[in-house]
């Protein structure tokens, strides 16, 4: 159950979105979260959209998977858009006691909507298409120069890869603990919660001292392999700007210019 | 001088003020030539693994001096020159992979060393293929089993090309087909690559596919030799509470028993013929 989620997973491939540099990606992943929130009409969202779906298809990766993430957010997806009904002006289209809804609620609702499921796109597709050790090393890259402030970037990326590599290992140690408990007779099923929280606590024990340990195997296994810091360190895949990124900014440019473009000359509201 | 040499090697660490240190080895010497493959034997607090950690200097005698390839251990500035040619694969194959993707763990160690990225990726490549694992190269190691796991830990290693692998009991955490194709890739990488092997380990049954046994217990040598010759010496492994491979320990009860067998068997299939020959006729 809880090694299920696919928030954050990369998918191996070979696809145009695989191949191009992690550093790119990332700086272009963030562009297009920043677009998503200048777009202030349909008409731009829509473009930002249709960026994402776009992407999609580029990773090359299975529309169920993309499905599979969005489902870890249908929550709040459904949730703020019904709350976003209430808002707005318009057309009065159904009314309840003080609860009255409007056209305006209704297309500010699917707004929101295309908002957030276009947003959680743009980073997965990120996540799908570049191993977590492409991402930091992406990080450590576009970091770099705030070594100049005596910053650790090298250190801060290696701890997040670490961190990344060993989240599956933890979930299937929570998940083992949490089944030993259980045959102990805990329960964490019932109770307020205040009882929930502290049903959590011969879980988190058990965990903790199990991660120490493992840091300090970890730490031993580094080590016997030459680990010293970043310092004369290289890397098995270089990264260098190709054609391919060079042509992916083009694109996603033509984008953001036509999100300005409609942003200024279309109406609000279809 | 031999490849690995420890020299009246001590070892003791302090567990609380006040309290007398610890003492782990008792003057061990060994030597262990280049291409080798020993099987350094023990039960637990033996301080076989203490014993291995000297090797590539994780660990410095408190009292004698570890050599590796005429290289000092208590020298500080040759650290990085011992590890790249001793390499340690310890227990737990969860533990020691560093990366989220198989062929970037394999990476890390050139990484380290500064090699140069196309030569980083022939090494990958070689070290993964030399192990069996290069159609796994671009999965994650948590969908791994046990034991194709500890081998990504071993083709880690392997793309350092160091001269010597040291394991330190890296079948304890796996099942028996895990433990196959773990001892299975020491033999070939032993064999075909001509890389020394130290093999640290509980099971008898591994032991004995070494071409020399050292036996260790409370910090000193106990016995050393072939496996045959090692095996052969029940009354004293038994002595200090170790096993020997059941075939050898059904030969030796049976000759106790006054059967006329012979010294020095050490599997099934040994065993089987013996009796065969004893018996007068197969079947």
């Amino acid at each position: 159950m809880l090694s299920d989620i696919t928030l954050g997973q990369y998918l191996p491939g070979n696809s145009v979105l695989h191949r191009m540099d992690p550093r790119v990606k990332l700086i272009l992943t963030f562009a297009c979260i920043v677009f998503i929130f200048v777009a202030g009409n349909f008409w731009s969202l829509l473009l930002m959209a249709a960026l994402a779906v776009g992407g999609m298809i580029l990773s090359g990766v299975p529309v169920g998977q993309y499905l599979k993430s969005l489902r870890a957010i249908i929550v709040i997806v459904v949730f703020t858009s019904v709350l976003n009904l209430f808002y707005g002006s318009g057309d009065l289209l159904f009314k309840l006691g003080v609860m009255e809804i409007r056209t305006g609620g209704v297309l500010n609702s699917v707004f929101i909507a295309i908002r957030i499921v276009s947003l959680i796109l743009f980073s997965t597709i990120l996540t799908f298409t570049t191993s977590p050790t492409q991402l930091t090393d992406a990080l450590e890259r576009i970091m770099k120069p705030l070594s100049v402030f005596h910053v650790k970037v090298h250190e801060i990326a290696m701890m997040m890869t670490i961190a990344l590599r060993f989240v599956p290992t933890l979930l299937e140690e929570t998940d083992k603990i949490m089944s030993a408990q259980k045959a102990r007779g805990a329960d964490m099923e019932s109770g307020g919660l205040m009882q929930r929280a502290k049903a959590l606590i011969p879980i988190l024990i058990p965990l903790f001292v199990s991660s120490f340990r493992r840091a300090y195997d970890l730490a031993m296994a580094m080590e016997c392999r030459c680990y010293h810091g970043g310092e004369g360190r290289t890397k098995m895949k270089s990264l260098h700007v190709a054609g391919l990124d060079v042509w992916s900014c083009c694109v996603t440019g033509v984008f953001f210019a036509a999100v300005i473009v409609s942003n200024i000359f279309l109406p609000a509201f279809l | 001088m031999e490849y690995l040499q420890a020299q009246n090697v001590s070892f003791s660490y302090d567990t609380e003020e006040g309290a007398d240190p610890v003492q782990v080895l008792r003057g061990v010497s060994m030597g262990i030539r280049k291409g080798e493959f020993v099987a350094l034997l023990g039960h637990n607090g033996s301080g076989k693994s203490t014993m291995a950690k000297h090797f590539n200097a994780m660990l410095l005698p408190s009292g004698g001096r570890v050599y590796v390839d005429g290289l000092d251990t208590l020298d500080e500035s040759l650290k990085y020159e011992i590890r790249r040619r001793v390499g340690l694969v310890l227990q737990n194959p969860d533990n020691q992979l560093v990366a989220s993707i198989v062929e970037e763990d394999v990476a890390f160690g050139p990484e380290n060393l500064g090699v140069p990225p196309e030569e980083i990726r022939r090494r990958v490549d070689d070290a993964l293929k030399a192990v069996d694992m290069y159609e796994f190269r671009m999965h994650a190691p948590y969908k791994l089993s046990g034991g194709q796991k500890q081998r990504i830990a071993i083709a880690g290693i392997i793309a350092m090309e160091p001269d010597c692998i040291v394991l330190d009991e890296p079948t304890a955490m796996l099942d028996p087909r895990g433990r196959t194709e773990v001892l299975d890739t020491i033999r070939k990488l032993n064999r075909e690559k001509g890389i020394t092997i130290v093999l640290i380990t509980h099971y008898m049954d591994e032991a004995v596919l070494a071409d020399r046994v050292i036996v260790m217990d409370s910090g000193e040598i106990l016995t050393q030799g072939t496996p045959r010759e090692v095996f052969s010496q029940v009354q004293l492994l038994k002595k200090h509470k170790l096993d020997v491979p059941q075939a050898t320990e059904l030969v030796f009860q049976l000759k106790a028993m006054g059967c006329n067998l012979p010294d020095g068997i050490l599997n099934e299939e040994e065993c089987a013929a013996a009796l065969e020959l004893l018996l007068g006729k197969p079947g």
